[in-house]
């Protein structure tokens, strides 16, 4: 099952070895990791999405909790959130099917944001699943590269419940 | 103004003291309470030796850096306090990096500071540059590099902080030669907060009455306790528990010390080579409280088979130690202390006599033996004798391998911090500076380090530092002339086929005596002897070289990847 954390770290060098680290040391499976700086100056956040059962998840969260620079560890896997992926996609595309693809990338909220002579870079964001989908279409007009930057999430604000 | 002048009058500075960062580290290190520290100078750290000349700390010079960490660690579990290391950069550190894996794994408290190439030549290989922070990442509690000297007092009462809180382990604090010389304000911290670091120590009175109910409930309830009962100062506790309730106990290797050998509750070490009583009390009870432990697999055997019909207790400090390897009913995180005394204060009893009996018979029907014999010196004998010569009141350090765990079953160490070995980790090489560490910290003890031939030769260049300084440890040499615990393996899992675990060995008594240190033999029973008799009368160093018989093995066994039900207990043949 793949599970979602977001982890609050010191903004210091060599926290990102130290997490990563820490999945290779004991065997734990990243599947994607993002981090950035966050709301305070000098903490930064961290996305981690893995796979793995429950026992490996709660090992996975004591662990990082147990690294100095880890301030927070949240599972928001089955909260409501907000997850997105950045996605470039680089595809042969000769001037007679830019109108085309133009077509498919539109439903997906999708922008292209590059023309070359036989080549055309899509920008997409949203879920990888999305993604996911956007790429399968875009395969058959042949893929040259694809550069993704891993899910980033967060917990969506709680709105008050409001009774009639 | 000198570093010295600052200890005198701290309260009165309104401006900050300019020092330059490697007179901060010695002023920290005497703020700190620290009289000894073990390490090697070199290019990188020359700053801070030279902070050192004259400032009133003990230095042990060591030949090897490696001597010098496990020296911190005999110090640190000795004592209790953090041990101190110094290297210089490159070769210096990656010296050290055996050392501070072996304290991780035995969450031994140690501070380790490094000297790193100046800051504008790392990452450009410079000579004697390794990447130490990034090497030494995996096997510290937590590390450092210093970018700036102002930092550097902040750092250090923070390192010294997290190595001797929670779950107490190394941590490392890497200076670039450019941080030492650098002249910065001297800013000590009054307080130290650490936002990422809050070791829970209160347990949950809800949990403490929870596992309360249990052992009311329990008839065949079992303490199983480890070093961390001897790190959090438990013993008292257990002591007390243990008799309040009328629970047995058996003990880890770690453990060793923690509880009386002569208790009647005791029923000695579980796991691979633990007792047939322990292992079956295991295996058999319906209540395993865990404390100061952290379920490893010398200690578990298969498993599947590990304490298959018992409700799990497991107090530690560490809440990723909590159903790591087994599943656990009732978790405590808590300091173990705090925990047992909590659970004192419920004043809980267990209705168990049917069950003490039990294992009182397995005790007394499978005691830990050997064959004695006239003619032939038997390691198992030599380990006896120590142990009543020293009326079990020595310090005994360990090397790793068969003598390790003759030690273990043969001296019945009474008291806390006094049986110190490597258990995590399993060093050879360990047990002869952990000697040194433990008789500088405790100068009036007898301290006496079973070696076997082939751990001793790993840091045998030590022999000149005892000389050096005459610091009066005992080495005993368990003499088989092979590498005894591979051989065993090879014997009962290899066909008996030897392969490179016959290994010769020096003249120990003659090394000995080039190194000025005082040697004897030992052949036979008589002259063992006399020999212990000897080495511990002698106000200095010793080393007794005892000539055992060669083919002696490590009973009860747990066969790798068997259960502790499916023990070897003794007899077995070719």
């Amino acid at each position: 099952m793949r599970h979602t954390l977001s982890v609050l770290v010191n903004d210091q060098p060599g926290v990102l070895t130290r997490v990563a680290g820490l999945f290779s040391r004991r065997g734990f499976n990243i599947d994607s990791l993002t981090v950035g700086p966050a709301e305070e100056q000098g903490l930064s956040r961290m996305t981690i999405t893995m796979l793995g059962d429950e026992a490996t998840l709660e090992q996975v969260m004591k662990q990082l909790h147990k690294l100095i620079d880890v301030i927070k560890v949240q599972d928001i896997t089955n909260e409501p959130m907000v997850e997105r992926e950045l996605l470039l996609i680089k595809i042969a595309a000769n001037p007679t099917v830019r109108a085309e693809v133009t077509g498919i990338v539109e439903p997906f909220r999708a922008s292209v944001v590059d023309v070359g002579r036989n080549s055309m870079i899509i920008q997409a964001t949203g879920n990888r699943e999305k993604n996911d989908a956007l790429i399968e279409l875009l395969r058959p007009y042949g893929i040259k590269e694809i550069a993704r930057t891993g899910t980033t999430a967060l917990v969506r604000s709680q709105l008050a419940k409001i009774k009639v | 103004m000198t570093p010295q002048a600052a200890t005198t009058a701290p309260e009165q500075q309104t401006v900050p003291i300019q020092m330059t960062g490697a007179q901060m580290v010695v002023e920290c290190l005497k703020r700190l309470g620290v009289h000894t520290i073990f390490g090697y100078p070199g290019g990188a750290i020359l700053p801070i030796y030279d902070a050192l000349y004259e400032s009133g700390i003990d230095h042990v010079l060591v030949r090897h850096e490696q001597a010098a960490i496990h020296g911190a660690e005999g110090f640190a579990r000795a004592t209790g306090k953090v041990g101190v290391v110094m290297a210089t950069s490159g070769p210096g550190a990656t010296n050290l990096v055996t050392g501070i894996t072996d304290a991780y794994m035995d969450s031994t408290p140690v501070v380790i500071i490094t000297g790193q190439v100046p800051s504008y030549m790392i990452g450009r290989d410079a000579f004697q540059e390794a990447d130490v922070f990034g090497i030494t990442m995996p096997i510290t509690k937590h590390n450092y590099q210093v970018r700036d000297a102002a930092d550097l007092p902040r750092i250090l009462a923070e390192a010294f902080h997290i190595a001797g809180t929670g779950r107490p382990g190394p941590v490392l604090v890497d200076i670039p030669k450019d941080v030492s010389n650098q002249v910065a304000p001297f800013v000590f911290p009054e307080k130290i907060s650490i936002r990422g670091y809050n070791p829970s120590t209160e347990p949950s009175p809800l949990q403490i009455e929870r596992v309360c109910a249990a052992i009311a409930k329990a008839k065949r309830p079992l303490l199983y306790i480890g070093g961390g009962i001897i790190s959090a100062d438990a013993s008292e506790q257990i002591r007390a528990f243990a008799r309040q309730t009328g629970i047995p106990v058996v003990s880890t290797l770690m453990g060793l010390g923690a509880f009386p050998p002569s208790d009647p509750l005791f029923v000695g070490m579980l796991g691979m080579h633990g007792t047939y009583a322990a292992n079956m009390a295991v295996y058999h009870c319906d209540l395993l409280i865990a404390c100061g432990v952290r379920f490893d697999d010398r200690v578990t055997g298969k498993l599947e088979r590990f304490s298959p019909h018992s409700q799990k207790v497991h107090i530690d400090i560490d809440p990723a130690e909590i159903g790591k390897n087994v599943k656990i009913d009732y978790p405590i995180v808590a300091d173990v202390k705090k925990a047992l005394d909590a659970l004192l204060a419920k004043a809980p009893h267990a209705n168990c006599d049917e069950w003490v009996y039990d294992v009182q018979v397995w005790c007394r029907e499978y005691p830990l033996s050997y064959e004695n014999s006239s003619k032939e010196l038997k390691p198992q004998y030599v380990i006896d004798l120590l142990d009543r010569m020293t009326n079990s009141e020595a310090i005994v350090t360990t090397e790793v391998g068969q003598h390790q765990m003759w030690a273990a079953h043969f001296y019945r160490a009474k008291e806390p911090r006094t049986f110190i070995t490597s258990g995590g980790l399993g060093t050879m090489g360990y047990g002869f500076p952990a000697a040194i560490g433990a008789q500088l910290a405790k100068p009036d003890a007898t301290v006496v380090c079973v070696a076997g031939d082939a751990s001793l030769q790993m840091n045998i260049q030590e022999f000149q530092t005892i000389a050096e300084r005459h610091i009066p440890v005992k080495v005993f040499v368990i003499n088989n002339g092979f590498l005894g615990m591979v051989r065993q393996w090879q014997e009962m899992f290899h066909g008996n086929r030897l392969s490179e675990s016959k290994i010769s060995a020096p003249d120990f008594k003659r090394v000995a005596e080039a190194f000025n240190v005082k040697g004897l033999r030992a052949e036979t029973p008589e002259e063992a002897e006399k020999a212990i008799a000897e080495a511990l009368a002698y106000p200095g160093p010793v080393v007794v070289d005892f000539l055992v018989e060669e083919t002696e093995k490590v009973f009860p066994m747990v066969p790798p990847g068997k259960g502790n039900d499916e023990m070897i207990v003794k007899g077995w043949e070719k």
